[in-house]
């Protein structure tokens, strides 16, 4: 995707399983939007294939739409609209929406139904924009930035929901550059820098992906830490950086603490504390993405 | 908390379910809006009644004022609803993003379109009345009996397909703010000297040819003739039609829908 000289997205290829909620996480100007807004059917891309659902977004529109909903980034709404009313709107559009009285009541929207759009905090514009992406009972959705704005108690009110619709058969797409919402609610995600895609996997494994991992334990001074070293897998290195003080660095994954725990109680030791280190989401991202602003 | 089944069950509303929900929203959103009203009903009636006295500040020429002046006055009302309104309305569903977010939903572009022609006929046909009435409660006294009113029905209709692609194309290319100046100058810019309410005749015959060949011009000039009983001339019709296919075109070229 080209915008006069800038090309915004290059080359970039995904696949999103179904029933799943796939993450888009990139800095600012990433190519997060273009993106999803490729996938959405409003922009043509120059070159490239997208199909959403088996079909083209852009040619096969008047099909593919009842069964995507929508969240833009920002607006979506006549100034003049009240949140139910624009709510209610949306939802006679479709052929099974949602209760409208049931999806405000479990938003939490009661308090602002009869508000006019432009007067609504910029927290419950997105709470709206996120009821009218989902009332028509979508199948696949597509969420751009949904919490940006949003206060935490509405965050977690978010990511119970996607969640709940991941539960309920909905297939998810958001973009977002928080790590935390990343971690939580994906199982997989795409970091973009640059209109590419530069790593991809469940969080876990991106977490883990890069700089190793530690776990620190005290325990009595004087283990032999080659013994082990050697029940631990291989490329793992285990150092007695004081007395009594133990870090063992390399992949760390449950089976890892399982051995560590076993080698503990063959050699009769009692370990007083065990820390594990790990690499955030975040520390991968910076890590790939610089620290620059911009 | 409720219990809210969230399992996918997609599917679009029967067009004409959506078409009627999205012209609703259209009329309730006008109904709403005092600057739309403004324009619509209140300056064209207030126009109205002091046409009665317009012999004291211009010439309207040969006639009793009310006959001349509600004839344009009708294509006032035309104007108001079919350019200046909808430019300015499509201007700021552009700006805050509501064409796109339509655009996700089921309903399909034509359906958006349809919606606006369906919310401008229902707001045309109750001026029309309305005005209509009044003007015949001030002794307006038309010529040319139901013949005259069906012909006002086609003008009304080519008159609204000249100005709203007009409209279109200027809220399609331009931003809403800029939108929203040029569609009230030439609001005003026409009102005051575009040959709606002052019968063409009575322009110097430089201006006269000019006025002919612009919509309003046409319009208003087809109006008079219907309502003194001659019906209105072909050329005011092919001026109408010929502004509606060029901007029609053009909107077709060049609107964005965000």
């Amino acid at each position: 995707m080209r915008y006069g000289s800038v090309t915004a997205v290059d080359g970039l290829s995904l696949t999103v399983e179904q029933g799943t909620v796939t993450a888009i996480l990139g800095p600012n100007g990433a190519g997060k939007t273009t993106t999803i807004e490729t996938c959405e059917g409003f922009r043509s891309p120059q070159s490239g294939t997208v199909r959403v659902l088996g079909l083209d977004p852009i040619t096969d529109g008047r099909k593919l739409k009842p069964r995507v909903g929508v969240m833009l980034q920002s607006g979506g709404a006549w100034s003049g609209a009240r949140a139910y009313e624009m709510l209610r709107h949306i939802a006679s559009l479709h052929a099974h929406p949602l209760d409208v009285d049931q999806l405000i009541e479990r938003l939490g929207m009661h308090g602002y139904g009869s508000t006019p759009y432009r007067r609504l905090s910029g927290g419950q514009q997105q709470r709206l924009n996120l009821a009218m992406a989902i009332v028509g009972r979508p199948e696949l959705l597509f969420l751009d930035e949904p919490t940006a704005g949003l206060d935490p108690q509405a965050r977690h009110a978010t990511w119970d929901l996607v969640s709940e619709l991941r539960d309920s058969g909905v297939t998810t797409v958001l973009t977002t550059h928080f790590m935390d919402e990343a971690e939580t609610l994906s199982d997989q995600v795409h970091i973009v820098d640059e209109g590419q895609v530069i790593a991809s996997g469940t969080p876990q494994a991106l977490a883990a992906s890069g700089a190793k991992n530690t776990v620190r334990f005290t325990a009595r001074a004087g283990l032999d830490v080659v013994n082990l070293m050697h029940a631990l897998p291989h490329d793992t290195k285990v150092d007695e950086v004081s007395p009594g003080a133990y870090v063992i660095s390399g992949d760390v994954d449950p089976a890892l603490l399982a051995t560590l725990s076993a080698w503990c109680a063959g050699e009769g030791v009692l370990t007083e504390s065990v820390l594990v280190e790990r690499q955030t989401l975040e520390d991968r991202f910076l890590e790939l993405t610089g620290k620059a602003l911009r | 908390m409720t219990n809210l089944d969230l399992s996918p069950m997609p599917g679009a509303a029967a067009t004409p379910a959506m078409l009627r929900s999205q012209v609703a929203m259209e009329l309730r959103l006008l109904s709403r809006n005092g600057e739309q009203l403004l324009l619509t009903l209140v300056i064209p009636l207030m126009l109205l009644v002091l046409g009665t006295r317009s012999n004291d500040v211009v010439d309207l020429g040969a006639g009793r004022p009310i006959d001349i002046i509600t004839p344009g006055i009708l294509a006032l009302a035309v104007l108001s609803t079919s350019f200046t309104s909808l430019a300015i309305a499509t201007g700021f569903e552009r700006r805050y993003g509501v064409i796109k977010r339509l655009g996700a939903s089921p309903l399909p572009r034509w359906g958006l379109m349809l919606g606006k022609v369906g919310a401008i006929a229902v707001v045309e046909i109750a001026q029309l009345t309305l005005l209509s009435v009044v003007g015949l409660l001030l002794g307006w006294d038309p010529q040319g009996g139901l013949t005259a009113f069906a012909q006002m029905v086609v003008l009304a209709v080519l008159g609204t397909a000249a100005f709203g692609s007009l409209g279109l194309l200027i809220a399609g290319t331009l931003r809403a703010e800029a939108t929203l100046a040029v569609a009230n100058l030439v609001y005003v810019l026409l009102l005051v000297g575009g040959g709606l309410l002052v019968p063409l005749s009575r322009y110097p015959e430089a201006a006269r040819h000019v006025l002919e060949l612009l919509p309003s011009g046409a319009l208003g000039q087809g109006l008079r003739d219907s309502f003194v009983g001659q019906g209105p001339g072909a050329f005011s019709i092919v001026v109408l039609i010929v502004w509606a296919v060029c901007c029609g075109l053009g909107v077709s070229r060049t609107f964005k829908w965000e």
